[in-house]
């Protein structure tokens, strides 16, 4: 595989393309702007929890950005909404790691699901925000969620 | 010209796993000769001392040189020495000129200074095409002195004309400043004009010439801007060191944005007086060994002559506009086919991010420039967030900008987007 379809993988290029969770979500609990200077990158992330606040009961984003940004955020929403607030935290704290390890090691399949599809980000340093962008402004929507009392 | 990249060491060993790598980002730093980097070595290793301080043969030795080389690159833009004063680069050059007239208008730099100083209701024109460093300083100056900033705004291409800048004009305008070529258009801006239009206003024009300088024949004091900013590394040059232009009777009363030692004649613990130009703005120890190999730079580029550079740089520029021409859904940002522009070149392609095009051009052993290039309102107006851009200087070849325009050709297949109908991008 060549540097660069390591990078650009099919799944990838597909979920650029199909920007899973892209839209507006109303009565949001939480919300979070990202924007990264350098390219001009930009999302928000807005998310819904359930009663408890245990559970993503809704998430959407909107952005605009490079194709690995928008295929990390699309993949997020796939595998984020539903799931419990602790588990996404591991989730985005495994991401992270895995995008921290310049493309040394194996990623977590069982953890990480699709998101292993990113490995290949993690030799590109100068990529490594781009991949981060919808994930960094998820944790800030939990820490804020965390921070509001549940009604 | 191909025989001159031998000079450059760079090239020697420049390959991305066997792809010998096309150096493409000149606009943003270019290559250096081993003439410009001998002369630095040879300087460190045997005349460095102090300039303009203490007594030996050894400090008289370096000061010289320090002063001949301010003597050289004034020649080479048609200044006096005089009017040439060392900076840490051109935005720190715009800087001075900002910062010493917020000086000048809080009423530091005496009744000489006046003239310089701004008021409540003043105007400052500016560009949307402008880099950001010359745009955030005057943001600056006019919060700092209650001066309005104005814009000229540019049309679908990116570019603006001599008549947009007049609208822009009034009896209230002190200060015009535009690049003298866009880092991103690559336009080349009607000097001329805006010099006759500002000046008939009573304003200054201060001219980021950073990618004209390196590029293109330059006069100063033809031109009659009244203050000019350009770069060393982007010149063939070392980091670390800019020129300021100041026509010298304005240097003169320009406050000194920075203050120190050298700068001045007479200290008190109350006060101090400045030198007259170049002096009272160089504060600190200076950049000696970059300012001795920019000189040496200009020396290489006169030995080429300017009017060749410009020759050569405008045909790769051709050349890459040509080619794109052919590619649907790939946009020039600029002037288009059979326009005279500058040798760089920023294209916007459809349907793909331009740090999607950065990568696969990484990968084809292209070092382009991808983002907004320090110009976020141009790349708004234009409607896109970044693009990705090419630059040639004196050492670019042919195959370099060929390469270029093949592997662009490719990118909207390798991201999946080609089967867009391409009348619906090139708008």
């Amino acid at each position: 595989m060549s540097g660069l379809e390591g990078l650009y993988q099919q799944i990838i290029l597909d979920q650029a393309k199909a920007r899973h969770g892209d839209g507006p979500l109303d009565g949001a609990d939480a919300e979070h702007h990202e924007f990264n200077p350098t390219c001009g990158d930009e999302l928000t992330m807005r998310i819904r929890l359930d009663d408890a606040h245990a559970r993503i009961a809704e998430l959407a984003w909107q952005g605009d950005g490079c194709s690995i940004s928008m295929a990390s955020a699309s993949t997020l929403a796939e595998l984020a909404t539903g799931r419990d607030v602790g588990e996404v935290r591991e989730l985005i704290d495994g991401f992270r790691a895995m995008l921290r390890s310049q493309g040394q090691g194996e990623p977590d399949e069982e953890l990480l699901g699709d998101a292993i599809a990113f490995h290949g980000v993690s030799k590109y340093v100068m990529r490594v925000k781009c991949a981060m962008l919808g994930w960094v402004a998820l944790e800030a929507c939990l820490t804020e969620a965390a921070a509001t009392p549940v009604e | 010209m191909s025989d001159l990249r031998r000079d450059f060491p760079a090239f020697d060993q420049a390959s991305a796993g066997g792809i010998p790598t096309a150096y493409l980002d000149s606009a943003a730093t270019s290559q250096r000769p081993r003439q410009v980097l001998d002369a630095e070595r040879e300087y460190l290793e045997h005349h460095l001392a102090p300039v303009h301080r203490g007594a030996s043969a050894a400090v008289g030795l370096s000061t010289t040189l320090f002063e001949e080389a301010r003597a050289t690159v004034a020649r080479f833009v048609g200044a006096g020495e005089r009017e040439i004063v060392w900076t840490e680069n051109a935005t720190d050059a715009i800087n001075m000129v900002a910062l010493g007239i917020a000086d000048a208008s809080a009423g530091l730099g005496g009744a000489s200074a006046r003239s310089l100083a701004l008021e409540p209701g003043d105007e400052i024109v500016i560009t949307e095409a402008e880099h950001h460093a010359n745009l955030i300083p005057w943001q600056r100056l006019a919060a700092k002195t209650g001066a309005r900033l104005r814009a000229v705004r540019v049309d679908e291409h990116g570019l603006w004309s001599a008549d947009d800048l007049a609208a822009e004009l009034s009896d209230r305008t002190r200060i015009v400043a535009v690049a003298e070529v866009s880092n991103v258009t690559g336009y080349l801006a009607p000097v001329a004009d805006v010099v006759s239009l500002a000046h008939a206003r009573g304003a200054l024009v201060v001219l980021d010439a950073c990618q004209s300088v390196p590029h293109r024949p330059t006069d100063f004091g033809a031109m009659g801007v009244d203050f000019a900013a350009f770069s060393g590394h982007k010149m063939l040059g070392p980091n670390g060191i800019g020129v300021l232009y100041g026509r010298e009777e304005l240097l003169d009363v320009l406050p000194p944005a920075r203050t120190g030692g050298s700068t001045i004649t007479r200290v008190t613990l109350e006060t101090a007086d400045f030198l007259p130009s170049p002096h009272r703005f160089e504060a600190g120890t200076q950049p000696v060994s970059q300012a001795v190999a920019l000189a040496e730079a200009v020396r290489y580029l006169e030995a080429i002559g300017m009017d060749e550079v410009a020759r050569h740089e405008s045909q790769l520029a051709a050349r890459i506009v040509e080619g794109v021409a052919q590619l649907p859904g790939v946009r020039v940002i600029g002037p288009g086919v059979g326009v005279e522009r500058a040798g760089l070149v920023a294209v916007s392609v459809d349907g793909v991010h331009a740090h999607d095009v950065g990568q696969y051009l990484d990968e084809a052993g292209l070092v382009v420039r991808v983002g907004h290039h320090c110009a976020q309102p141009l790349h708004r107006a234009l409607g896109i967030t970044a693009s990705t851009r090419a630059s040639a200087h004196v050492y670019t070849t042919d195959d370099e900008v060929d390469r270029f325009v093949e592997a662009l050709g490719g990118v909207r297949e390798f991201f999946g987007v080609s089967d867009a109908p391409a009348a619906a991008v090139i708008a």
